[in-house]
């Protein structure tokens, strides 16, 4: 079946195919991208043979198990930093409104951002405390698989560029001071400030391969669970709920829900439209 | 004008643009209540908009409309449509997923990447067609669909409000698939009706 002048993009893979390489790669590397919804991965594997320069997938597999670096370079198509701070401000109005309120009544706050890519999500939720006065007390955790996503996350540099939408993102979300004062401007970047980044630890987890490292009261985990197949979302949400103090709160994505997990009888809706849970037992 | 039809159309799929909500109103609202193909559909509209295209189709068509869900089984005489903000692709298990990743000719959702992987999971039983609109998004897709064996269907640029689109689509098209909105209209009734008797 396989066309030898195929372009890139063709859809001319079988998913026996990405199968191989995503066995190969768990084998191999350990990350795990078995259980990823197939359709999108097609097209992201189809974009690295194109921007790695390989013919087929077997060309494609045989060169990351023989080099770490083209594995890391593939490691970057897989996985899918974009993002924007603020992104459905609406998400962010609910949770000062619903969710602020009752994070107050903790002396001490844990926060677990999951999938947190190159750290936009992040530095909203710091923002967003530390407008409310609970920053001082919180430790956010934010996690990735992607080492250079996580490492540019760290630096909490981000293109300048994208400020205006970031800037309009943030004041629909209700934010109370002038977006400009929280970072540092040069010709390209905005250097986010480190008072924000001293409450904030990045480290490396897999919601497909790892366990829960700590309890929290509020997940925000946006626009991961879309690209994983129905058991895996399960084991994330999974993950959460076991994470989550009794009472704790989950935000996700506008297109994902605990509703057609097992767990959906573990979580209370606060807002539906917003997709944020609340614990029920704990 | 005769066509000749394929024995086996599973799905459509559509992408539209500028002018594109009344280009795909006229195209299914002669659509009768019985028709037995799922048509999804990428129409641009900004993001910030609430998705309301559904609402507005709902008293426009005899069938079934909804908004694609995440993990939904696509259902055979349904109308779905991308949600504003993500990419809609579709699974080889004929189930609807979402991608969050970078905009294709500034649209997300863009019409290339329903149609690729449409393509990839029908192949030579999908119907693919690209209307009106002022961008380029689609064309891949429709090439892709057209290397798979699928039918590719381009509305006359000469009668689209916005020819850019359909235009860009046509190396990918035969000569009588270039089709003004009515023709395109009774191609799918007729679709509708062959895979009908399939059943």
């Amino acid at each position: 079946m396989h066309n030898s002048d195929s372009t890139p993009h063709s859809p001319d893979t079988t998913v026996q195919e990405i199968a191989d390489l995503f066995e190969a790669i768990y084998v191999r590397y350990k990350y795990d991208f078995r259980q990823y919804s197939v359709a999108s991965m097609n097209r992201r594997i189809h974009q690295a043979l194109l921007g790695m320069g390989r013919k087929t997938i077997a060309d494609l597999q045989k060169t990351i198990l023989e080099d770490p670096l083209c594995f890391n370079d593939l490691l970057q198509f897989l996985t899918i930093p974009v993002s924007e701070m603020f992104r459905d401000p609406s998400y962010y109005k609910a949770i000062r409104e619903s969710v602020v309120p009752v994070l107050r009544t903790y002396p001490s706050l844990k926060i677990w951002i999951a999938g947190c890519s190159t750290g936009e999500e992040v530095y909203s939720f710091a923002i967003l405390l530390k407008e409310e006065g609970l920053l001082d007390r919180t430790i956010i955790y934010a996690t990735d698989i992607n080492e250079i996503s996580l490492k540019k996350a760290e630096s909490g540099i981000f293109r300048i560029k994208d400020m205006p939408k970031f800037t309009t993102n943030y004041l629909k979300a209700g934010g109370k001071k002038e977006f400009s004062s929280y970072y540092t401007a040069d010709s390209d970047s905005a250097i986010f400030n480190s008072s924000l980044k001293k409450h904030i630890t990045f480290n490396d987890h897999s919601l497909a391969t790892d366990h829960v490292f700590s309890e929290v009261q509020f997940v925000s985990c946006r626009n991961v669970l879309i690209y994983f197949q129905s058991k895996l979302q399960e084991r994330a949400i999974g993950l959460f709920h076991e994470s989550l103090c009794r009472k704790g709160f989950l935000g996700l994505g506008p297109k994902e829900s605990v509703m057609f997990t097992k767990y959906k009888n573990e979580f209370r809706p606060v807002d539906m439209k917003d997709r944020i849970y609340q614990k029920l037992q704990g | 004008m005769k066509h000749k039809m394929k024995s086996q159309i599973e799905a459509i799929v559509i992408g539209a643009s500028a002018g594109g909500i009344q280009a795909i109103s006229t195209i299914l609202s002669g659509l009768p209540a019985s028709f037995q193909l799922p048509i999804i559909i990428v129409l641009h509209i900004p993001s910030s908009h609430p998705s309301t295209l559904s609402k507005l189709f709902k008293n426009i068509v005899k069938i079934d409309v909804k908004e694609a869900e995440e993990k939904e089984n696509i259902k055979r005489g349904t109308i779905y449509f991308a949600s504003p903000g993500y990419h809609l692709l579709i699974e080889k298990d004929h189930t609807f997923s979402f991608s969050n990743e970078a905009p294709v000719y500034f649209s997300r959702p863009s019409i290339d990447v329903t149609f690729e992987s449409a393509a990839w999971t029908y192949g030579e039983k999908l119907v693919a067609l690209l209307l009106t609109g002022a961008n380029q998004d689609g064309a891949n897709g429709l090439r892709i669909i057209k290397e798979s064996g699928g039918t590719t269907i381009v509305q006359d640029p000469a009668g689209a409000e916005q020819p850019e689109m359909p235009r860009s689509g046509l190396p990918y098209v035969l000569p009588e698939n270039i089709m003004s909105l009515n023709q395109i209209s009774e191609y799918l009734l007729k679709a509708g009706q062959e895979s009908g008797k399939m059943l």
